[in-house]
């Protein structure tokens, strides 16, 4: 499976959306959880899960810890998928 | 795999819509069915934010003014010192297809002992009809290895004492059940198979703790939770996901909480008295392979030591078993009657014979139809049918028509059916009693009574033909289990749905003030038990009935009016005057809605919510002659006594 950043962040937002509730949610690369209302430490969990499930992978605890915002955890799953 | 609920459908692709179409009527004035349109949402295989979003609308539901039909409303505490936000909306998202709206109360982060033991904790006064006791054995200290045998016995016992403490604290804040979950052993070996052998090790440890819930349990004081064996069907793998412990304190992998939530629900909904009474079998290519109509007997598979033939014994032994242990099996099937009866007659490897099934269905009406001239026939409610068949066309058709209906999805392989089946949790069970293994063959006796009816026609020819007694004593140690199960059971025929527990129970019987007598009906298809209990508060003038309820089975036998002769007697005896009932509307019990005006008592009070009061003078009730023998032992009881 190979994916185009575009496409991760396409599919990242449409999960981002479900998880959070909020189907107007606007997601770019430079989008971290303080902007986003209802991202704290346990819907974080909902949404890493979603992710693993989309993806068919599972992350390290130590890769999801440093993620700073949108753009990086793009950045994972392109380097997971590759 | 369990883990992705296979037995549920799949959640359809406008479930975002549906839920904010329900989410605006919750708001803004309800839709017709909407419990239906709630609970039809909920049953598809979730996951854990679907869920969650339910959750948010069970509780509202939970916390409404008014009980919506086919949905108790249950406020449940989950305590534990583990990460418990996850799981609250698992459980309450889960509980909608188990007939619970429930409203989630969740213990503070690692306090879970001392919120329970004071009184004025926010748990202990938050009004609980429910408490869930999340446990883990990294939080008992039950991970690492004790030195040995004495010292590992001494952990198991402090782990299960401060489980008990906990459990005994909430107790008297809690008015239902105290559910107490399983612990799960670790994946890891520290000996290997040795484990088992060793006393200290963290998974010997574990089963011995286990095995101490498992008793106290039996005891009835609490009711478990089997998280080890759901943890095991997952796969202890699966299930213990050393990433989420170290993150979050959360016990296990989150993407498991679709399947723990519906495993707990589905224990409320046994508590709740929701537990599925009937198995309606299909039978072409469900309980054999093949078409009887067009195979004919030598050309249907089944048995003979072909897998497949195997797999549909197997399918039968599943039904066989559930049979034993008190569910009634019908069957619902396309075909010739006579053609779909062959099998059952003279098939050599068919487990499954006539005598088994309390109704049959078989003709070309729809399905539909049929299963509602099932419960009819059983006198019991469409949502108490679990309906099995392979055809995915006859599957949408009821979940479509009947939506209370149970209808798993099976997969196209029918050694499958039997897991599937099983693992959906229908027939899920918080008690076994002797009733419960004899009900399977009352309600058949049941079907067989209405069958006669309609051969004799003449009502009172008919009930003298069944050579009734009934039999009223006092509620004694004996027969309480089964009177508390009927006290938090019975739905329909209960005039004002008063819950009591076992322990209430028991304090009811020691209790001069109060009249608490049991009544059982024999006749000659069979012993019926326990079918009726009453309780009335016993006071100088008057007799107030707390309590009358009567199980549906014994409809249309003239046993409420043999009760009514009973508190007569006892209360004239007592000294009384008149007898005063209530009947209190419920979401269920509209069938008693005119009880009190058939048997002759006259309404004196009837309040803005539909709750009314009755009276009946003693003095001008005549005692009625009834088709039955009366063994009045209460009122011999009360005689001795003055």
């Amino acid at each position: 499976m190979s994916l185009s950043r575009d496409e991760i962040l396409a599919s990242i937002t449409d999960i981002m959306r479900d998880v959070f509730d909020d189907d107007d949610l606007e997601i770019s690369l430079e989008t971290t959880a303080e902007e986003v209302e209802d991202w704290d430490s346990l819907s974080h969990i909902r949404l890493i899960v979603a992710v693993e499930r989309k993806f068919g992978f599972k992350f390290k605890n130590s890769e999801i810890e440093g993620l700073k915002n949108v753009g990086e955890l793009v950045n994972l799953v392109e380097t997971k998928v590759g | 795999m369990l883990r992705d609920l296979p037995w549920l459908p799949a959640a359809g692709p406008t479930f975002r819509d549906d839920l904010r179409r329900l989410q605006a009527e919750l708001a803004g004035g309800m839709g017709p069915d909407f419990p239906q349109r709630l609970m039809a949402l909920a049953t598809a295989a979730l996951d854990e934010t679907q869920l969650s979003r339910l959750a948010g609308l069970a509780g509202a539901v939970a916390d409404g003014e008014t009980a919506l039909a086919g949905l108790d409303r249950v406020r449940l505490g989950v305590i534990g010192d583990a990460t418990l936000t996850l799981l609250g909306p698992a459980i309450a998202g889960s509980a909608l297809r188990h007939g619970a709206a429930v409203r989630i109360i969740e213990g503070e982060y690692s306090a879970a002992l001392q919120e329970a033991t004071d009184p004025d904790s926010a748990i202990r006064t938050a009004n609980l009809d429910m408490a869930l006791i999340v446990t883990d054995r990294r939080l008992l200290g039950l991970d690492r290895a004790a030195s040995d045998p004495q010292e590992a016995a001494a952990k198991v016992a402090g782990a299960f004492q401060k489980i008990f403490r906990m459990v005994e604290g909430l107790r008297p804040s809690v008015r239902s059940a105290i559910l107490v979950q399983t612990l799960v052993a670790p994946t890891e070996p520290l000996f290997g198979s040795f484990d088992r052998v060793e006393a200290g090790s963290s998974f010997a440890m574990v089963e011995a703790f286990n095995r101490q819930l498992a008793e106290w349990a039996g005891s009835g004081a609490v009711v478990l939770v089997d998280i080890a064996r759901l943890a095991g069907s997952v796969g202890l793998e699966s299930w213990d996901d050393p990433r989420q412990w170290h993150g979050s304190k959360l016990g296990f992998a989150p993407d498991l909480l679709p399947v723990y939530g519906d495993v707990v629900a589905r224990t409320i909904g046994a508590v709740l008295g929701r537990t599925r009474k009937c198995l309606v079998l299909d039978l072409d290519n469900t309980l054999w392979g093949g078409v009887i109509g067009d195979d004919g007997l030598a050309g249907i598979a089944l048995g003979q030591g072909s897998g497949s033939g195997e797999a549909f014994v197997a399918v039968q032994r599943l039904a066989l078993e559930l049979r034993a242990r008190g569910i009634v099996l019908a069957v619902c099937s396309k075909n010739e009657e006579d053609a779909a009866r062959l099998p059952f007659r003279e098939h050599p490897d068919m487990l499954l014979r006539e005598d088994h099934i309390a109704v049959f269905q078989a003709n070309w009406t729809d399905k539909a139809a049929n299963l509602r001239a099932i419960a009819a026939a059983l006198n019991i409610g469409i949502d108490a049918l679990v309906f099995l068949d392979d055809n995915p066309a006859e599957r949408a058709q009821v979940r479509r028509e009947l939506p209370a209906v149970a209808v798993p999805e099976v997969s196209d392989d029918p050694a499958f059916y039997p897991r599937l089946l099983a693992a959906a949790g229908y027939f899920e069970a918080v008690g076994f009693s002797q009733e419960d293994r004899a009900r399977a063959a009352y309600y058949q006796g049941n079907a067989q009574r209405a069958a006669s009816l309609e051969a004799s026609g003449d009502m009172d020819s008919y009930l003298a033909s069944l050579e009734m007694t009934c039999t009223i004593a006092r509620v004694d140690p004996v027969s309480r289990p089964r009177v508390a199960q009927l006290i938090n059971k019975s739905n329909q025929f209960n005039l004002t749905t008063h819950r009591y527990s076992e322990a209430e129970v028991a304090a009811l019987e020691a209790n001069a003030d109060r009249h608490a007598v049991q009544v059982r009906l024999v006749d000659s298809f069979g012993d019926n038990g326990i079918i009726s209990v009453i309780i009335a508060d016993r006071q100088a003038q008057v007799w107030e009935i707390d309590t009358w309820l009567m199980s549906c089975r014994v409809l249309g036998r003239r046993v409420e009016e043999a009760v009514l002769a009973h508190l007569a007697a006892a209360a004239r005896a007592d000294g009384a005057l008149s007898l005063v009932g209530r009947y209190v509307p419920s979401p269920k019990n509209k069938m008693v809605a005119e009880h009190y005006d058939k048997l002759g008592f006259e309404r004196v009070e009837q309040a803005a919510d539909g709750a009314r009061t009755y009276r009946l003078d003693l003095s001008s009730y005549p005692t009625p002659d009834l088709p039955m023998h009366i063994d009045d032992r209460a009122l011999a009881v009360l005689e001795t006594e003055r």
